[in-house]
């Protein structure tokens, strides 16, 4: 091999894993996935099963196509692509209803719409089609992170102030029996149980991101 | 007042660069600042935004005034004690006042906390939404969701946005539609309304047959039949729901109340008489649609005109489709702006039996499309005179 060996770790995939968990966060600078971000995070453990799942077909579909790029025609590429992504969702799906059937059917459809995810595409574009195997698994697994990392974030709170749980588990107390903090008059927040919280609380995680992060302000925005 | 002055001087120098926007907006409430443009076009007005808030606020008072009697007087019905005018209203006082303070309180530490992280001079514009938020709950709201809602109204409808003046939505409106969304048991039902319910009902000591059902909750579960049997069954008639003395948010009942601060802001010119107009034609538009097409409902019979005088339709439409930072700017779009939101108000008020008080959610969508009709009416008028240069040099 003539070429230089590049390190598994070098600066430049490094690079590949943490970009996508902050400075180009899929969901939250790019805005892509958000559907499913409102949909799925009522609960912990469902939003950290969509996260598992995603990183997996992310992952698993960067390789495949990875090693494919130069085997795809360009004129089909799209729907190779999606062939390679919907036979990974229903793996996903079977494994799903197989192991954890409570969780599959509360995540309901959205398990199958992972495959419009417009993260996974996007990277199978961007990212996949045109480099070697080792980055896009690298580039995979980060994306897949940061999208995981804002779900299970907007979950963390949705499910504390929506049921006052955490991954089932009562945190403030048995709100039906009224022991803990509902003795004392607390009731759980119902706006957090719909879908447009999710929305306010990505909202406040780009606000905090951006506040911590000057760079990432559109200088043009102004 | 000389004694005043030096407080405030002597606080300046106490304070500091950081804390320099707290002493000032305690200062410019008391003292009108005596420093003025130095360039450029500018209007000459005794009147400043602060002058305009305060003005707004004592259009207020009758309502609020009214609104304590009216606390005290549900309560003493239900509780079937007869006792003085001072005493309902000091009930009253007692209940309503923690709601403002509470409403003050947070609302404007909020503000200050975010006026020293920014580094600029305080907003007043709390100081409207401060009275406003009190007058809108019903009496029973516990005083920690007012302080929630009120975190939430201020931060994400307003500072968010860049302060005041910057607002999309009505800021006192996305506080009561919080509580609404997130807390709906304290906001809807036939517990609320009345002070101290919950404790009478377990001590036993309800009169007989008092209901804690609003007019509109009463309605909006009324079995199909014609509208006078609501009236027969002890309804609110339109001179009662004039008066005022019914169930209700505790500044939203008296029409009379609501009144006297309509034309006191009219005559000051606060508010826009156009919007003011126009919500009313649509919410009357609408009522008199559901009058027509009524069938056996019951909610969709009542007159339009009784229908706008119940629930906070005449509130609404004084203190809060005026809010001038989230109307409509153009003239003509001040006028589809009002229709708009009375139009929606009144529609989801009487189709949607689980929001029996719809102008909020009216209002808030009106707020949405303020601009949208705003950049329509500019369009439609650039269209206008290009056809109309096109004619002439034709």
């Amino acid at each position: 091999m003539s070429e230089k060996k590049e390190a598994l770790f070098s600066k430049k995939n490094k690079k590949l894993l943490s970009d996508p968990l902050n400075l180009n966060n899929p969901v939250t600078i790019q805005v892509l996935g958000i559907c499913s971000a409102l949909a799925v995070t009522v609960q912990m453990d469902n939003a950290i099963v969509m996260s598992v799942a995603v990183l997996f077909v992310m992952v698993m579909g960067n390789l495949i196509v990875s090693l494919l790029r130069n085997l795809i025609p360009s004129k089909i590429k799209i729907i190779v692509q999606l062939v390679i992504v919907a036979a990974l969702v229903i793996i996903v799906d079977q494994v799903l209803k197989a192991y954890v059937y409570d969780v599959s059917k509360s995540l309901s459809v959205f398990v199958g719409l992972i495959i419009t995810n417009c993260i996974i595409m996007g990277r199978l574009e961007a990212y996949a089609l045109g480099n070697k195997p080792w980055g896009s698994i690298l580039d995979g697994v980060g994306n897949g992170l940061g999208y995981g990392l804002i779900l299970v974030v907007v979950a963390f709170f949705k499910e504390l102030f929506g049921s006052g749980k955490l991954l089932g588990f009562e945190i403030f107390g048995n709100s039906i029996e009224q022991t803990g903090l509902y003795s004392i008059g607390y009731e759980d927040n119902g706006l957090m149980l719909l879908p447009p919280s999710s929305l306010i609380l990505v909202a406040i995680y780009i606000w905090i991101q951006k506040k911590r992060t000057p760079s990432l302000i559109d200088e043009n925005a102004n | 007042m000389q004694f005043l002055r030096n407080f405030f001087d002597k606080a300046y120098e106490k304070a500091g660069e950081k804390f320099h926007p707290v002493v000032e907006s305690f200062d410019t409430i008391l003292f009108s600042p005596n420093h003025t443009t130095k360039s450029g076009a500018h209007v000459r007005d005794a009147v400043d935004l602060k002058r305009t808030m305060m003005f707004v606020i004592l259009a207020m008072v009758p309502c609020l005034l009214f609104g304590m009697w009216n606390v005290g007087e549900q309560h003493f019905i239900a509780s079937g004690e007869t006792v003085s005018f001072f005493d309902k209203f000091l009930h009253g006082a007692i209940r309503v006042l923690p709601l403002v303070v509470v409403s003050y309180g947070v609302g404007l530490t909020v503000e200050f906390i975010f006026g020293i992280i920014k580094g600029h001079s305080l907003h007043e514009g709390y100081l409207v939404s401060g009275m406003l938020i009190p007058l809108i709950m019903p009496v029973e709201t516990p005083l920690w969701m007012v302080a929630i809602a009120v975190v939430f109204g201020v931060v994400i409808g307003k500072e968010v946005f860049g302060g005041t003046g910057m607002n999309i939505l009505n800021v006192a409106l996305t506080t009561r539609a919080f509580l609404f969304f997130a807390h709906p048991n304290s906001m809807i039902g036939d517990k609320i309304w009345i002070s101290q319910m919950r404790d009478m009902e377990a001590n036993g000591t309800m009169a007989d047959g008092v209901s804690g059902a609003t007019p509109l909750g009463q309605l909006a579960t009324m079995d199909p039949g014609t509208v006078d049997t609501y009236y027969a069954n002890g309804g609110v008639d339109f001179s009662q729901s004039l008066m005022g003395n019914y169930l209700g948010s505790i500044g939203e009942t008296s029409v009379y109340a609501i009144l006297l601060g309509l034309a006191f802001l009219l005559i000051t010119r606060v508010a826009s008489w156009r919007i003011v107009v126009s919500f009313f034609a649509g919410g009357f538009a609408m009522a008199f649609i559901f009058n027509i097409f009524a069938g056996d409902n019951v909610f969709m019979q009542v007159p339009a005109l009784s229908q706008l005088m119940l629930g906070s339709f005449m509130f609404g439409m004084v203190f809060m489709i005026t809010d001038p930072v989230t109307a409509a700017q153009t003239n003509k779009g001040k006028f589809y702006y009002g229709f708009l939101a009375g139009f929606i108000g009144i529609l989801i008020r009487v189709a949607n039996p689980a929001y029996p008080e719809g102008i909020m959610l009216g209002i808030l969508i009106a707020n949405v499309c303020a601009s949208l009709i705003d950049h329509m009416v500019i369009n439609a008028n650039i269209k206008r005179r290009e056809k109309r240069l096109a004619k002439a040099t034709a």
